[in-house]
């Protein structure tokens, strides 16, 4: 190809990239983050200043459930990684053929349904006019109706049930590349199912455990559907505010200051996860 | 038989009447190539001339230089200077898409997304060629090929040599004045691979097209060729048919690369009538064939002899054959071509075993009277290559 | 822990009833939600009152209005397919020309605008439709205040959701693309040239046939997140409500069985559409 066509057509390729990456990506992030630093004096005027983010740590509602979204969300992060390990190991490792396929898939059912779907199925589940507390009534382990929602046991067991997914396909998909003759010799020289998961299996799993764990806790962090109608009164999720300033009082300054604190957690968060694992992010989320 | 003028049969016999007519034009001239990759030259002012109907190969270890002349023939790759002549038309600027050249690629590159005969068909197509027509030509060549139920699959429902041949039909359906093979074999088992060497050439001479096959496997040149050159850093070392090329290497390199070889050094003392007299390091004194001109009493000097050219203790050597005495390491079987494995100073050399199954006379550390004629042994300079 | 290392009975005997424990916790929500969508009850919930389609077809003569003549579900409904359509066309586009762009050539600073690509990945989907609206809503009160120029398809509205779920769904899109070209022999190309096709034909009959499953699968995914999205897209939407927020209003003010009902609809439609796409690149080579 003669070189003019050559870079005219690059650039071909890079315009459509470019526009959808500024326009839609960085530019509303800078401006969202300039909105943030701006306090409103009247309805058509405003100057620079940090007030926002002054509230933020002077109101103590905010900053708490900032921490409490922050903590529960590596949580149910850790819980999603213990629940599917053993899951995803049964399917790449011991499961074969046909058997293999038909559980994988199975893990993929709770995705044939949006979010608002899974929450409003244990909504169902858990509720004190629920599945779950008349059959406990039935069988008379309790007479009165029990109520199961509205607790942050309630919420981690949505969260964990919307992340499943994320962390079973990744974790399948490195622990399929594990040469079993690595375990064999893992046990052949000595170790024990303990030394050999902690010495042999993790570290190979690591890309897969750390870019699992990356999503399932962007999700949770982000989520809204699953704390807002399966939390309690006093179980806030910080997407919550974010929502309520915008959506509610129409408080954009504050709420911008809201969504650049929670980008900045979410990006701090996958950084130290990314530097502890040591992996790099290009390998593990491209 | 004389390449050059090597029988152009069509598929049912009949002699071929090529519309240019010109018999003697050659279906591939090449002068002075150049290809450079930074500061080496992977093709060094590279010149050939392949007459048509020839089985020609390129025989270089990886990384001479063949792949890329190959590409350049094909088109894929700009010479820095030198001139493509095809049929006398030059293709130096011709696009890929528009040279009389076809190629078997190395993987082959069937297409996995189309069936055997949508493979076959995709040169037609692009040719314009009507549909009653390219059904008709398909069919042809597959029978020709020896496939013929097999239109209907997918690559990938093959076997090895089925593709192989697939991807030949793909080419020698679109008549090209040169078919270009890069290694085709390599991906196969042995077995397979004798198997297709051998149809490989018949196929040649079916077809009558010009071949050109680059390999790094000896044997695939010496036994499908017309003529091999030697390439190594981007040169041809040798030019010549493949018996020439076992019998008289030109080059140290080729002497070893062409064939087992045996190389043992040590210094001249004497030439006589172009046959040198040669001291080895352990004292003891043989001779060879003057090689090279350079070969004179005083140089450092390899002598090549292969394990073949050697008998091995012969009762009544005669008078023109040169010995060695040689210490037997030990005998490795291998049927016919079991070999004796011994050591003269620190020298480690392979003779061909006598065929006569006298395997236990030859026991570790037993000496062994070593002999041959001087003319099949080539000396050349040592550290020329 | 292998096939080939033995374990005691009683530890496979647990391991086992883990797993069954794991496919009841994935299936349970989802199976109960679809069952309850025909009971003959106002609740979705115990006790069973017999079996009804009415949550499906009643036509509000009786009381019930199935959701089949539920104007306003329906109408959210043929939204959500709107915006999923757009959303699919763009993102799957964009997704092709960035493979080709990462895939295929090599540019200064690549390396940074492929880990500039993959970042919607890592942003919270609320942060990407409060940015977004920002942005967007900013630039519409800048132009009508400056110059008096009213473009309303910069505020709320499907213009806005759709470039919101594009922002993100694009990525998903070339990485799914990318990786089927990645896995693609280039000398395919070579060979398609050698045969007589010039560059432009070898891309459309060789490349573009062996990238389709990729695409398609791109395609499908593109449709269902779309369909499902609820964060970034409640931010967004203006006077027609997608699908998932007017379910998240209906929920708000109590559950009826006509909710299950559409529940079941999603995951009928999705279960379908995984299921065409997951059938598909089994007949391909790989």
């Amino acid at each position: 190809m003669n070189p003019v066509a050559h870079r005219l057509s690059l650039w071909l390729l890079l315009a459509p990239f470019l526009l959808w990456m500024l326009l839609l990506v960085i530019v509303p992030h800078l401006q969202m983050l300039w909105v943030s630093f701006h306090v409103r004096e009247s309805w058509d005027s405003s100057v620079w200043g940090v007030a926002q983010y002054q509230t933020f740590f002077s109101e103590s509602y905010y900053w708490r459930t900032f921490v409490r979204t922050g903590v529960m969300s590596l949580f149910t992060t850790l819980l999603t990684l213990i629940v599917a390990f053993p899951v995803a190991w049964y399917i790449a490792r011991l499961a074969r053929g046909r058997s293999k396929g038909l559980l994988f898939a199975a893990c993929l059912i709770p995705f044939w349904a949006s979010e608002l779907v899974r929450t409003y199925g244990w909504m169902i589940l858990l509720r004190e006019s629920g599945l779950i507390s008349t059959w406990l009534q039935f069988v008379g382990l309790t007479d009165a109706p029990v109520e199961m929602l509205y607790n942050d046991i309630a919420v981690m067991t949505g969260l964990v049930y919307n992340g499943l997914l994320f962390m079973v396909v990744p974790l399948v998909t490195t622990l399929d590349g594990l040469d079993e003759s690595l375990v064999e010799a893992g046990y052949d020289l000595g170790g024990n199912s303990w030394t050999v998961l902690q010495q042999i299996v993790i570290p190979w799993t690591m890309p897969g455990i750390t870019s699992g764990c990356i999503v399932v806790f962007m999700l949770t962090l982000g989520s809204y559907l699953t704390p807002v109608l399966m939390g309690g009164k006093d179980s806030a999720w910080f997407t919550e505010q974010i929502f309520t300033q915008f959506i509610t009082r129409f408080n954009w300054e504050q709420g911008a200051a809201l969504g650049v604190l929670l980008l900045v957690l979410s990006s701090a968060l996958v950084w130290l996860g990314l530097r502890l694992s040591g992996q790099s992010f290009r390998r593990v989320m491209g | 038989m004389t390449p050059a003028n090597a029988d152009r049969k069509s598929v049912d016999g009949e002699p071929v009447n090529r519309e240019d007519g010109d018999r003697n034009c050659a279906d591939l001239e090449c002068r002075g190539l150049v290809r450079r990759f930074g500061d080496t030259a992977a093709v060094d002012h590279i010149s050939l001339t392949i007459p048509p109907g020839q089985f020609f190969s390129i025989l270089g270890p990886s990384g001479c230089g063949k792949t890329t002349l190959l590409r350049m023939l094909a088109g894929f790759e700009q010479p820095d200077s030198g001139d493509i002549y095809i049929r006398d038309q030059r293709m130096n600027e011709v696009p890929p898409n528009r040279r009389p050249v076809n190629m078997v690629f190395q993987h082959l590159a069937l297409f996995p997304t189309m069936t055997v005969a949508e493979n076959i068909a995709y040169g037609l197509r692009r040719q314009g060629v009507k549909t009653a027509e390219r059904q008709q030509r398909i069919k042809q060549v597959l029978a020709q090929v020896g496939l013929p139920e097999l239109s209907d699959r997918n690559p990938h429902q093959l076997s090895g040599g089925q593709r192989q041949r697939v991807a030949l039909a793909r080419c020698l359906v679109l008549e090209p004045t040169l078919l270009l093979l890069d290694e085709p074999l390599g991906a196969l088992d042995l077995k397979l691979r004798e198997q297709m060497k051998i149809e490989l050439k018949h196929l040649q001479k079916t077809f009558g097209t010009t071949f050109v096959y680059i390999t790094h496997d000896q044997s695939e040149a010496l036994v499908m060729s017309d003529q091999v050159a030697v390439m190594r850093q981007g040169r041809f070392d040798q030019l010549a048919s493949p018996e020439e090329l076992y019998h008289n290497p030109a080059t140290p390199f080729v002497a070893s690369f062409v064939g087992d070889n045996n190389r043992l050094p040590g210094r001249v003392t004497s030439v006589q009538n172009g046959i040198a007299a040669i001291t080895l390091a352990n004292g003891q004194s043989v001779q060879g064939r003057a090689a090279e001109p350079g070969v004179a009493a005083g140089a450092a000097v390899d002598l090549f002899v292969r394990p073949e050219s050697m008998s091995v203790k012969q009762d009544h050597p005669q008078q023109s054959l040169t010995r060695l005495s040689a210490t037997v390491s030990t005998t490795l079987f291998d049927g016919a071509n079991s070999r004796l494995e011994m050591r003269v100073g620190d020298q480690t050399l392979y003779a061909r075993l006598p065929q006569d199954g006298r395997l236990g006379a030859y026991s570790a550390g037993s000496v062994a009277e070593l002999s041959w004629d001087p003319r099949r042994a080539p000396v050349f300079l040592s550290g020329t290559g | 822990m292998i096939r080939s290392v033995p374990r005691p009975a009683w530890s496979k005997r647990l391991y086992f009833a883990y797993l069954a424990a794991f496919f009841v916790y994935v299936s349970l929500p989802l199976l109960v939600t679809a069952v309850f969508s025909f009971n003959d009850a106002p609740f979705p919930s115990l006790p069973w009152r017999g079996f009804t389609l009415d949550w499906f077809f009643a036509d509000g003569s009786a009381g019930r209005t199935g959701l089949f003549h539920d104007d306003s579900l329906l109408s959210s409904l043929a939204t959500s397919g709107h915006i999923a359509f757009w959303v699919t066309l763009v993102s799957v586009t964009l997704g092709c020309l960035n493979a080709i762009l990462f895939e295929r050539r090599q540019f200064p600073g690549k390396e940074f605008l492929y880990i500039l690509m993959l970042m919607p990945l890592v942003i919270p989907g609320v942060i990407l439709g409060v940015s977004i609206l920002v942005f967007f809503s900013g630039t519409a009160n800048a132009l009508s205040d400056t110059w008096g120029i009213e473009w309303d398809s910069l505020r709320p509205g499907l213009p806005l959701v759709i470039m919101g779920q594009v922002a993100f769904i694009t990525t998903l899109c070339t990485l799914v693309i990318a990786a089927r070209l990645r896995k693609f022999d280039r000398q395919l190309e070579e060979a398609a040239m050698n045969l007589g096709a010039t560059p432009l034909v070898a891309w459309f009959t060789v490349t573009l046939p062996w990238l389709l499953p990729a695409i398609l699968g791109a395609a499908a995914m593109a449709f269902l997140m779309s369909f499902e999205n609820f964060n970034t897209t409640v931010m967004l939407t203006g006077s027609d409500a997608p699908l998932t927020v007017t379910l998240f209003n209906r929920l708000r003010e109590g559950s009826t069985p006509v909710l299950n009902a559409v529940a079941l609809l999603l995951m009928a439609g999705s279960g379908l559409l995984v299921g065409l796409t997951l059938r598909k690149p089994n007949k391909q080579t790989r």
